[in-house]
């Protein structure tokens, strides 16, 4: 197994942190592991983006070109990204925030409304937890337990009670990609 | 230990203080900020002395000054900090100090851009600096590689009183990779007999670290042994690493993070029926130049893969020597081959284009 990753969206959005929770979570559950931020001039508000592999064999190239699962928090990042989709590959998006529709035909595509179903969660900032959920209950690359021990131990004792929202948003995405 | 998650430049700095790194001089720049972060946290909880200089050069000397008195010392930088300390390092490599300089490169020339590149492997390799000396040069292809490296570049340096650069991109001080700080099985080294720190008891003779030698006898004496070093830490201290190059009809030639896109190359040419091995060098100087001279016994025709318009290239051809075509494949600007641009030129390597 190997899977490839890029997730993408606005500076401030939490795709860099969603991806290091999948990183994270499958080095825990024993699996070779990489995560490739784009760094440098990049400010809020800005774009960011991060790949991700995990995979039973060794990690080759940490720069993901023909990635298993793209997923998108703003427009400029599906435009960008979409052709670095493998054919069959998985598209998630964020629906709340970017209207058009993906111009390939040979992808599965799921909408995610995870700005609005985060507020429900208790805050819009759990976009990327929404996000997160809603891919991991479609590609099942990590336990969902794993991923809730990862967090617990990144956000620690202080900002411990913000784990239960935080699992929430989770389950609200995995069920908005059912 | 259990494996962490952590950048490749957290990692280092992690490395280098548990390999007893005590003194730390650095001056920030883009893609290798976080050590000196790193180390400015660390280095008080360890005892140790963390100094942000007020430029390069500085940096360089007060490392040049800690080695002479016998401390771990280390600096880092990036490519055009890196150019700064090569009067440093010049010195350092005359005065014969060990110590460690890591330069994670950017793209350049001039300040270039912060995004991956591996355009200083001849400033790394060929001295860089005035006069001529080398430095050990290692390049690591990931996290925990790089953070194995360390303990051995202080081990290196410490044994044949050298400096030794690691050599990394912004890919590896910014990727974060599973990382285990390995207990590390340390060499025998030499008591440093020649440290300048202290003449309080008197007993033994005055110890200078000096890198003038007006007389011409004296100059020529210390490039001698220089000399005599620099053949043993080639016989002893070459590395190399052969990915299936048993049956390899073709050969990719790189190193460092390239040398991870040019495996996932040589796995896609195996797809489509090209047998392709991968040869990557570990130590940049000393060059694995026998690596390069057996394989060149057996195989069609080597490419070398490099983030640059072509340097280690050179040192390929002279290790096969025309017994086969090496051709070349590069990016420069921060970009990074992909793959399936690296199958494309073996293509045409075997296609003889």
């Amino acid at each position: 197994m190997t899977e490839q990753i890029i997730l993408a969206g606005f500076g401030g959005q939490g795709v860099l942190l969603a991806g290091q929770i999948i990183a994270y979570a499958g080095m825990n559950e024993g699996k070779n592991v990489s995560w490739l931020p784009s760094y440098g001039p990049e400010m809020r508000g800005g774009t960011a983006n991060c790949n991700v592999v995990v995979s039973d064999e060794e990690v080759g190239s940490p720069v993901v070109v023909e990635a298993d699962c793209l997923i998108v928090m703003n427009r400029p990042s599906l435009e960008k990204y979409e052709k670095d989709l493998k054919p069959g590959g998985l598209l998630l998006l964020d629906s709340d925030l970017i209207e058009i529709e993906p111009t390939r035909s040979d992808i599965k595509v799921i909408k995610v409304p995870a700005n609005s179903l985060a507020e429900q969660a208790g805050s819009i900032k759990a976009a990327n937890m929404v996000m997160l959920g809603a891919y991991n209950a479609c590609a099942h690359v990590v336990q969902n337990k794993t991923i809730i021990e990862c967090l617990e131990k990144i956000m620690g004792e202080k900002k411990a009670h913000l784990i239960p929202m935080n699992e929430q948003a989770l389950e609200l995405g995995a069920q908005a990609a059912k | 230990m259990a494996k962490v998650l952590m950048k490749g430049n957290e990692a280092i700095a992690e490395a280098a203080i548990k390999a007893g790194c005590t003194h730390y001089f650095g001056y920030p720049i883009t893609p290798q900020n976080q050590i000196p972060e790193y180390m400015s946290k660390r280095m008080p909880q360890v005892g140790g002395t963390f100094i942000q200089a007020e430029s390069e050069v500085s940096a360089i000397n007060m490392v040049y000054g800690a080695a002479g008195a016998g401390a771990r010392a280390m600096t880092s930088s990036s490519s055009p900090g890196i150019s700064l300390k090569q009067e440093g390092l010049s010195y350092i490599a005359c005065a014969q100090l060990p110590c460690v300089v890591v330069n994670m490169i950017r793209s350049g020339p001039g300040l270039g851009g912060i995004l991956p590149s591996q355009g200083d492997y001849f400033q790394a390799t060929k001295g860089g600096g005035h006069g001529d000396y080398h430095l050990v040069v290692l390049a690591p292809s990931g996290v925990q590689e790089a953070a194995d490296l360390v303990a051995e570049a202080f081990d290196i340096a410490d044994e044949y009183r050298i400096p030794v650069m690691i050599l990394g991109d912004g890919m590896i001080g910014q990727m974060m990779e599973p990382v285990e700080f390995k207990k590390h099985e340390g060499r025998e080294l030499p008591e440093k007999t020649w440290a300048a720190n202290g003449w309080k008891n008197k007993n033994h003779a005055r110890r200078v670290v000096n890198s003038l030698y007006i007389e011409a006898e004296a100059m020529e004496e210390v490039n001698r042994q220089l000399q005599e070093k620099y053949a043993e830490i080639t016989k002893k201290e070459t590395r190399v690493q052969e990915f299936m190059t048993e049956d390899a009809d073709y050969i990719i030639a790189a190193f460092g993070t390239t040398a991870r896109i040019a495996k996932n190359a040589a796995l896609k040419a195996r797809e489509m029926g090209i047998k392709v091995g991968v040869i990557r060098p570990i130590t940049l100087w000393p060059f694995p130049a026998e690596a390069f001279a057996q394989a060149a016994e057996h195989v069609k025709g080597i490419l070398c893969v490099e983030m640059n318009t072509g340097q280690m290239v050179e040192d390929v051809k002279l290790s096969v020597n025309g017994k086969v075509p090496v051709e070349f494949y590069g990016t420069t600007g921060g970009f990074v081959p992909t793959p399936a641009a690296v199958v494309d030129a073996l293509e045409k390597l075997k296609e003889g284009k």
